[in-house]
C-alpha cells in the first residue's frame, strides 16, 4: 500500500467506527429518553401509554396510604390543578414527605394511576424538585392566563 | 480581620497571576531571559497568597465565625471540627478556592520538578497556568467571594447538608480537584508546545509523568465518589449514571485517552497533534465538570440564568479557555507535525483504535449529560436520560476496547502480523473462551453479559501473564528472578493498570449478575433471609450523636448455623435542618458485602428495612485503585527521572525492546 491509500485506509476506518458509535448512541438515546409530564398534562391524556415516563408535583396532604405488608404505598401527586393517584412498592426516600416536592418515575396502569418504580428526592428539606417545581407553577399559569381568556370570552359576548 | 486578610490575600494573588501570565510568555515570545524568569518566583509567591487564604477561610470555620456568609451557609456550630473544615468545599466559593489553591499548588510543583526543562518552556507552563488562575481568581473575587462579610453575623450557622458529613466527602473533592486541576498542567505543556511550535518526544516524556500523576489521583477521586454514594445514599447502588458522576467520568475518559496517545508520542513520536487536542480537551471537560457541578445548573438551569452574573461568567470563561486552545490549536498545530507512518495493525494502530473508542464513549457521556440542560434551557420540555442509555451505549463501544487491552502491548510497533500475534495469544484466548463458558454453568445463572464480563477479565488477566512470559524472555539477566526485575517499572505499571480493569470488570459483572435485594417488613425477632445469610432484627434503640439524634437498629446475621457479624443501621435525624439521613450498615467481605438500611418505623417497633447481598462489589473500587498504583509504578520508572538523561550510554530496557522490535 501507498502511502497515501494508506491514509485512505485509516481514515475509512475512523469513519465506520465513529458511524457504528453514532447510531449506537443515537439509537439507545432515542429509546432511553425519559419525558417528563405535569399531573395536568396526564390528566389531558398527554401523556404515553406503556412507556415509561416522570411525573412530578407536590404530595397531596393526607394522601399517603400504607398496606399491611408495610411496603406498598398509595399517594397522590399534584400540581394544584389536577393530580395523579401513585402507587408505589418498596422503600420511600429519606425526603419523601406529604406537602413536599416528589418526582417519580413509572408507567400509567389502566385505572389511570400511576404505577412507580423509582420516587426521587433528591433535595433538602425546604427545597423543591425542579422538577416539581415548574409542574405547580405551570399549573399556576395555566390557571391565571385561563381565567384571563374566560374574562376576554366574558368581554366579547356582551 | 481575619477573612479580610483572606480576601486581600486572594486580590494579591490576582495580580501575581497576571504578572505570571503575561510577563514570561512575552518573554519567551521575544527571547528575554529576564520576563521568563519571572514565572518561577511568580508562581511560588501565589501558592502562599493562595496558600493564605485557604488558610484563613478554614480558620473561619474552625472559629465558628457566622459574620462569613459562606461559613454561615454551610456549618454549624454543633458540626464536629473535622466536618467544619471539610465544610470549606462543601459548596460553590469554597471549592473555586480548594480549585485554585490545588492550582497553586500544582504550579509549586511544576516549579520543583522541572529544572531539566528549557527556560522558554517552563516559563510558558507556568505562564499558562498563571492565566487559568487569573480566570478562577477574577470568579471568586467578582462573583463568588467566599469571604464575603454577613452583617449582622447570624447567631447559628445552616448546617452542613447531612449527606456530605462524612469521611468520604472529606477526602473526595480534594482527590477529584487534584486530578482536574492535575490536567492543567497537561494541558500547559500543550498550549506550551502550540506556541513553541516545537513538540517531539522529550516534549512528551516530560509531560507524561504529570499526566498520569493526575489521571490516578482522578481515579482515585471517582473511586471514592463511588463509594461514598454506595454507603451513604442507602440505595447500595455504586454508579447512578447521575450528571454529577459523568461531570467526573468525561475528563477521566479523554485523560485515559491522553496517557495512551501520550505513550506513542513518547516513544514514536507520533500522534502529535492528537495529543495536544486531547490534553485540551481533558482540561476542557474537567472546567466542564467543576462548572456543572458547583453552580447549580444541574438542580436548576433556570435558578442558574436567574443569577445571570454567574452564569455569565462562567460561559464566558469557558468561552475563552476552549475556543481560545482551540483556536490556537488551530494556528499552530500544522507546524507541530505528525510523526511517523505505521500500518493498520501496529501498536500503534491499536492504540488509536483505543482512542477514537474512548473519545467516542466520552461523546455520548457529553451527549447524555448535556442535552437534557440545553433543552431545558431552550424550553422545549424536560426530559431526562436515564442509566439504560449509558448502559446500552456503553457495553459495545467498551467491549472492543477492552479486548484490545489484551492485543495491544503485544503488537509490535509500526507493523505487526496477524499469524504471529493469533499464535502467540492462542492460548489466552482458549482459557478466557473456556472459563466464559464453563464458570456461569458452575455458579448456576448464564447470561450473555456474565459471560462476556468473564471473558473480557480473563482475556485482559491471562494476556497479562502471556506479556509477561515475553518480556522476561527478552531481558538480559541470569536466572528468572534477575530477568523478572530487569522488567521496566513503566511495563509493571501498564500492567497492573490492566489488570485492575480486570479486577474493576470482575466486580460489575459478579455484582450485576448475583446480587440479590430484598424490601421487607420486619417485626422484632423476625429473620429474612438473602444469599444464604440470615438477618435477625433485634429492635432499634435511640442514640445521640454530636449533631443528630438516631435510632439504631441491631441486626444479627447468622450463616450455617452461627453467627457471623451484627449490624447497626442508623435512621438519622439532623436537628440544625430536620433532616432525615439514612445510614447504611455495611459488613465488608473480600468476596461479598452485606447491606442493611432502615426504611420507616411501622406499628409496634416493625420497621421496614432493605437488605442486600453484593457479590464481589468491593472489586470494583479494588480495581480502581489497581489502576491507580499502576500509574504510581509507571510514575516510578527511571526514564521519568531526570538524572538518568545525563548518562547517554545507559540504555533502557524498554528502548532496547523497542529496537529489537523494529529490527
Amino acid at each position: 500500500m501507498t502511502s497515501r491509500q494508506k491514509r485512505f485506509a485509516f481514515i475509512g476506518l475512523g469513519l465506520v467506527v465513529l458511524g457504528v458509535a453514532t447510531v449506537l448512541v443515537l439509537n439507545a438515546f432515542q429509546k432511553n429518553l425519559v419525558f417528563f409530564f405535569t399531573p395536568t398534562m396526564v390528566a389531558n391524556g398527554e401523556a404515553p401509554k406503556g412507556q415509561s415516563f416522570r411525573i412530578g408535583g407536590m404530595v397531596e396532604d393526607g394522601s399517603l396510604k400504607r398496606e399491611n405488608d408495610g411496603l406498598t404505598v398509595h399517594f397522590v401527586v399534584t400540581d394544584t390543578a389536577k393530580s395523579v393517584p401513585v402507587t408505589y412498592k418498596g422503600i420511600l426516600p429519606d425526603l419523601f414527605k406529604e406537602g413536599k416536592g416528589a418526582v417519580a418515575q413509572g408507567q400509567l396502569a389502566a385505572d389511570g394511576t400511576f404505577v412507580a418504580s423509582e420516587v426521587l428526592a433528591k433535595h433538602d428539606e425546604n427545597y423543591m424538585p425542579p422538577e416539581a417545581a415548574e409542574a405547580m407553577a405551570k399549573a399556576k399559569k395555566a390557571k391565571a392566563s385561563g381565567a384571563q381568556s374566560s374574562n376576554t370570552l366574558v368581554i366579547q359576548t356582551q | 480581620m481575619i477573612p479580610e486578610i483572606g480576601h486581600f490575600a486572594l486580590i494579591l494573588a490576582l495580580c501575581v497571576a497576571l504578572v505570571q501570565g503575561i510577563l514570561p510568555i512575552y518573554g519567551a515570545a521575544v527571547g528575554n531571559s529576564a520576563l521568563m524568569a519571572v514565572a518561577k518566583p511568580a508562581a511560588r509567591t501565589q501558592f502562599l497568597l493562595v496558600l493564605t487564604a485557604f488558610g484563613c477561610l478554614a480558620y473561619a470555620f474552625a472559629d465558628k465565625d457566622f459574620s462569613v456568609l459562606y461559613v454561615a451557609a454551610t456549618s454549624n456550630s454543633q458540626l464536629p471540627l473535622h466536618y467544619r473544615l471539610a465544610a470549606i468545599w462543601g459548596a460553590h466559593e469554597g471549592s473555586l478556592l480548594l480549585w485554585t489553591f490545588i492550582l497553586t499548588i500544582w504550579m509549586f510543583a511544576v516549579t520543583l520538578f522541572s529544572t531539566h526543562l528549557p527556560d522558554t518552556m517552563r516559563s510558558r507552563i507556568l505562564g499558562v497556568m498563571g492565566l487559568v488562575s487569573v480566570g478562577f481568581l477574577l470568579f471568586m473575587l467578582s462573583v463568588s467571594n467566599p469571604f464575603e462579610r454577613l452583617i449582622p453575623a447570624a447567631p447559628e450557622g445552616r448546617d452542613l447538608n447531612p449527606l456530605l458529613q462524612d469521611p468520604g466527602m472529606v477526602i473526595h473533592p480534594p482527590m477529584l480537584y487534584m486530578g482536574y486541576v492535575g490536567f492543567s498542567v497537561a494541558f500547559a505543556f500543550a498550549l506550551a508546545a502550540l506556541l513553541g511550535g516545537n513538540l517531539d518526544a522529550a516534549w512528551a516524556r516530560w509531560s507524561r509523568p504529570w499526566t498520569t500523576v493526575a489521571w490516578c489521583f482522578l481515579t482515585v477521586g471517582i473511586a471514592m465518589g463511588s463509594g461514598w454514594a454506595y454507603y451513604e445514599l442507602g440505595w447500595g447502588g455504586w454508579w447512578f449514571w447521575d450528571p454529577v458522576e459523568n461531570a467526573s467520568f468525561m475528563p477521566w475518559l479523554a485523560g485515559t485517552a491522553l496517557v495512551h496517545s501520550l505513550a506513542v508520542t513518547d516513544k514514536r513520536g507520533g500522534f502529535k497533534v492528537w495529543t495536544v487536542l486531547l490534553a485540551i480537551m481533558a482540561f476542557s471537560l474537567s472546567l466542564l465538570g467543576t462548572f456543572l457541578v458547583r453552580s447549580g445548573v444541574l438542580t436548576s438551569v433556570h435558578a442558574f440564568a436567574t443569577d445571570p452574573k454567574r452564569g455569565m461568567f462562567i460561559l464566558a470563561f469557558l468561552a475563552v479557555v476552549i475556543g481560545g486552545s482551540l483556536l490556537l490549536y488551530a494556528w499552530r498545530a500544522p507546524r507541530v507535525g505528525l510523526g511517523g507512518s505505521f500500518s493498520v495493525l501496529s501498536r500503534e494502530g491499536l492504540l488509536l483504535a483505543n482512542n477514537v473508542l474512548l473519545v467516542a464513549a466520552m461523546g455520548s457521556v457529553l451527549l447524555g449529560t448535556l442535552y437534557p440542560l440545553f433543552l431545558d434551557a431552550l424550553d422545549l420540555g424536560k426530559i431526562s436520560v436515564g442509566p439504560p442509555y449509558f448502559d446500552s451505549v456503553f457495553v459495545p463501544l467498551m467491549t472492543p476496547a477492552l479486548f484490545l487491552i489484551g492485543v495491544g502491548p503485544l503488537a509490535q510497533w509500526k507493523q505487526a502480523a496477524l499469524p504471529d500475534l493469533a499464535k502467540r495469544l492462542r492460548w489466552a484466548f482458549g482459557v478466557s473462551i473456556a472459563t466464559a463458558v464453563a464458570l456461569p454453568f458452575a455458579l448456576g445463572t448464564w447470561t450473555p453479559l456474565l459471560s462476556l464480563g468473564l471473558l473480557l477479565a480473563v482475556w485482559i488477566f491471562s494476556t497479562a501473564v502471556v506479556g509477561v512470559r515475553e518480556r522476561v524472555g527478552h531481558v538480559a539477566g541470569d536466572g528468572y528472578v534477575a530477568r523478572l526485575a530487569g522488567v521496566p517499572r513503566s511495563y509493571w505499571g501498564m500492567l497492573l493498570a490492566h489488570c485492575g480493569i480486570a479486577v474493576f470488570i470482575v466486580g460489575v459483572t459478579m455484582v450485576k449478575g448475583f446480587e440479590t435485594e430484598q424490601d421487607v417488613r420486619m417485626n422484632v425477632g423476625e429473620t429474612a433471609t438473602i444469599g444464604g445469610y440470615t438477618f435477625r432484627f433485634d429492635g432499634v434503640q435511640d442514640v445521640m450523636g454530636p449533631n443528630y439524634t438516631a435510632a439504631r437498629g441491631t441486626f444479627h446475621i447468622i450463616k450455617d448455623g452461627r453467627e457471623t457479624a451484627v449490624m447497626y443501621p442508623e435512621k438519622r435525624r439532623y436537628t440544625a435542618q430536620n433532616q432525615v439521613m439514612t445510614e447504611a450498615a455495611i459488613d465488608t467481605g473480600f468476596l461479598r458485602d452485606l447491606y442493611v438500611s432502615l426504611g420507616e418505623p411501622l406499628d409496634d417497633g416493625a420497621w421496614s428495612v432493605r437488605l442486600y447481598h453484593k457479590p464481589f462489589i468491593d472489586w470494583i473500587w479494588g480495581g480502581c485503585l489497581l489502576m491507580a498504583l499502576g500509574g504510581v509504578v509507571a510514575v516510578s520508572d527511571r526514564r521519568y527521572r531526570p538524572a538518568w538523561r545525563r548518562e547517554p550510554q545507559t540504555v533502557p530496557a524498554g528502548a532496547r525492546l523497542a529496537s529489537r522490535q523494529i529490527a
